[in-house]
């Protein structure tokens, strides 16, 4: 109690900064993940993803990033432990902001893949199992969240599968692919559009101090996704046929997957900004819950509007310093997937994260995509995959996980030993 | 900082493209036989080996591609064809490049001379037998929209309708090759013995030219089935 007293503000403080320079990282380093697909298949420029994305996270995460920011804040620890010590808590969060923060640094040098989320829980799980004692996680979330780990890009891949094959049979079948597709293109932006409207008026207005109920939910969302359709037919209302010809142009028809591409860029941002956030400012959360109450674990308050707030500025932050640049190195080798293709996948991807937000699940939205685009390359749809990808995913897990732990317990003895305990 | 380099590592170079490239390049190889026969026919000896001598190196730039190609196969890789499927196309295509070779080492190391009485047939039989190769090259050229629609319907029916009328140009160079071969059967009593044999090889080969591009119609039928 008594670090608390004298040293509340100073710590409060530290968590900030290195909460700050995590979303700041996330943006950075992530973006690719969300704009990769759009850019790659030259549906968008550089320039207007880096601007989709900054709108776009920054709505993610301020409009439906609460959830899973609640998990990391107080989800993975049992907080009855460590009432009697709560500033062990604070020294582990802000150890794991640091963990996470340094892993991040030094896989980006090496070029390794590695997933802040799968960090920054090792890290949590580590400090706690580790620094207090193996009671004080809550081992069933922890492995509720390590499933959804395996089962979001299983989901997303089938997601992906399913969606190729209907546009394969609905548009591409279609005796004139390019009216199929402006026709029936809608009906799938409707989709989305309405899922991420549910997730966000369930389960993300709350801080913002609206209250819904679930039933006006379901007719407001749809509201919402008819206005985006809306848009969505005046776009593609502009894409005239480039070359006329009897048979399949399908000049045309990837010219009208292309535009859809910028809806599904900007619902993969959404996304991404709604479940990675969560990734920076929850262990802020958690620092600041404790000392704002003064010493008490686990309050059940709901995330503050400010820490969204620097969580989404920090993200959009790192997106304009560095974005651009990280965007514009994308592999020459992603030019392989078409504009169909990546809208199949992007699609599948963005509704998986945008459901695990809701649900309250972390997981990696570079592993979900890697799900989606393969689940498009069962459908025939992508013509060179490289299956070595899903073994790095495996390994990137093994090394990850006690990464993050590794560095976490470190950094909180640190703590302990600079602040002191009681 | 390192974008995901998961993702840089899911995709890799499509062999679609040097697929095409090698068929081009073979295609052209049996095209250019007209113009090396034309020469032959002439008598003209000068322009017949620098034609070959072209052919020749069409061959070879079709086995590096060719070489290419197989060594950016790895097992590791997923594609929406079978992996064999797509080498055995490879084979097929190659066939016809080497042909093309073998045919002008055939006449020019005798320095084949083909009697006048045979040589309007001779002609027909070698623009009969060179259009096929022709036709399998359009059909290649869908591979790539074949795989952005997934194999859809539209597609297939487009392509199969290529190799349709593959067999078809096929089968009209078969007659020819039919016409010419009992042509020479009444002409081979007037003629030295040896060359009428060598003859006889040459009609078969250049008949065969056709064969090797429907065989990689068939082949590209095999890709779609799966």
């Amino acid at each position: 109690m008594g670090v608390i007293e004298d040293y509340g503000s100073t710590l409060l403080l530290l968590a900030i900064i290195f909460g700050f320079f995590m979303a700041w990282g996330v943006g950075a380093n992530d973006v690719a993940n969300a704009m990769g697909t759009s850019v790659g298949s030259k549906a968008i420029t550089i320039k207007q993803a880096v601007i989709i994305a900054m709108v776009f996270e920054f709505a993610g995460a301020y409009l439906a990033g609460g959830e899973v920011t609640s998990t990391i804040r107080k989800g993975i620890i049992d907080p009855g432990l460590l009432a009697t010590d709560p500033e062990l808590l604070v020294y582990g969060m802000m150890a794991s902001l640091l963990a996470a923060g340094t892993w991040l640094l030094v896989a980006s040098a090496y070029g390794w893949p590695v997933s802040t989320t799968h960090t920054i829980v090792g890290a949590i799980v580590g400090f706690a199992s580790v620094g207090i004692s193996t009671d004080a996680v809550q081992w069933g979330k922890v492995g509720e969240i390590v499933s959804s780990w395996v089962v979001s890009p299983v989901i997303a891949g089938t997601f992906a599968f399913v969606i190729s094959l209907s546009i394969r049979r609905f548009i591409f079948g279609a005796p004139d692919a390019f009216v199929a597709a402006k026709r029936y293109l809608p009906i799938y932006v409707f989709f989305v559009g309405y899922m991420i409207s549910m997730v966000t008026l369930t389960k993300g207005l709350k801080h913002v101090g609206l209250h819904i109920s679930f039933g006006e939910s379901l007719v407001y969302s749809a509201g919402v996704a008819l206005l985006i359709v809306g848009l969505g037919i005046i776009g593609l209302s502009r894409v005239k046929r480039v070359t006329k010809s009897d048979q399949l142009d399908l000049v045309n028809v990837e010219k009208i997957f292309a535009v859809m591409m910028l809806f599904t860029a900007c619902a993969m941002a959404f996304a991404h900004g709604s479940n990675d956030v969560a990734n920076a400012i929850g262990p802020l959360a958690a620092v600041n819950s404790i000392i704002e109450s003064g010493g008490v674990v686990g309050a059940k308050s709901a995330t503050p509007n400010w820490i969204l707030l620097l969580g989404g500025g920090g993200i959009v932050t790192g997106l304009a310093l560095y974005g651009y640049r990280v965007i514009q190195t994308i592999g020459t080798h992603i030019t392989e997937l078409t504009p169909s293709s990546g809208f199949a996948a992007e699609l599948a991807a963005a509704s998986t994260v945008v459901v695990a937000s809701g649900a309250s699940l972390p997981i990696s939205t570079t592993h979900t995509l890697v799900g989606a685009v393969l689940g498009v390359g069962l459908a025939r749809g992508i013509s060179a995959l490289n299956l070595r990808v899903i073994g790095t995913i495996f390994v990137s897990w093994l090394v990850t996980l006690p990464a993050g732990a590794g560095l976490s317990i470190l950094f909180f003895y640190l703590f302990k030993g600079i602040f002191g305990t009681g | 900082m390192a974008i995901s380099p998961l993702f840089n590592q899911l995709f890799s170079r499509s062999p679609v493209a040097p697929m095409q490239e090698h068929m081009k390049v073979a295609a052209q190889a049996a095209t250019e036989v007209q113009g090396y026969m034309a020469a032959v026919m002439a008598g003209d000896w000068d322009l017949a080996t620098t034609l070959g001598k072209h052919i020749n190196d069409l061959e070879d730039e079709a086995d590096d591609i060719k070489r290419k190609i197989r060594l950016s196969l790895p097992r590791s890789l997923f594609m929406p064809v079978s992996r064999s499927d797509l080498l055995e196309l490879l084979q097929a295509q190659d066939r016809i490049a080497n042909l093309a070779k073998h045919i002008v080492g055939l006449t020019s190391s005798r320095r084949m001379s083909i009697p006048a009485a045979l040589a309007p047939a001779m002609e027909a039989l070698v623009e009969a037998a060179v259009k096929p190769a022709n036709v399998a090259l359009e059909a290649l050229n869908e591979l790539d929209e074949l795989i952005t629609t997934g194999f859809s319907g539209k597609e297939v029916e487009l392509v199969s309708a290529m190799i349709s009328r593959l067999d078809a140009v096929e089968h009209a160079a078969d007659i020819k090759e039919a016409e010419l071969t009992r042509l020479l059967y009444s002409l081979e009593k007037s003629l030295d013995p040896v060359d009428v044999m060598f003859l006889y090889r040459l009609i078969e080969w250049i008949g065969d030219l056709a064969d090797k591009s429907q065989t990689v119609g068939n082949r590209m039928l095999y890709l779609i089935a799966r």
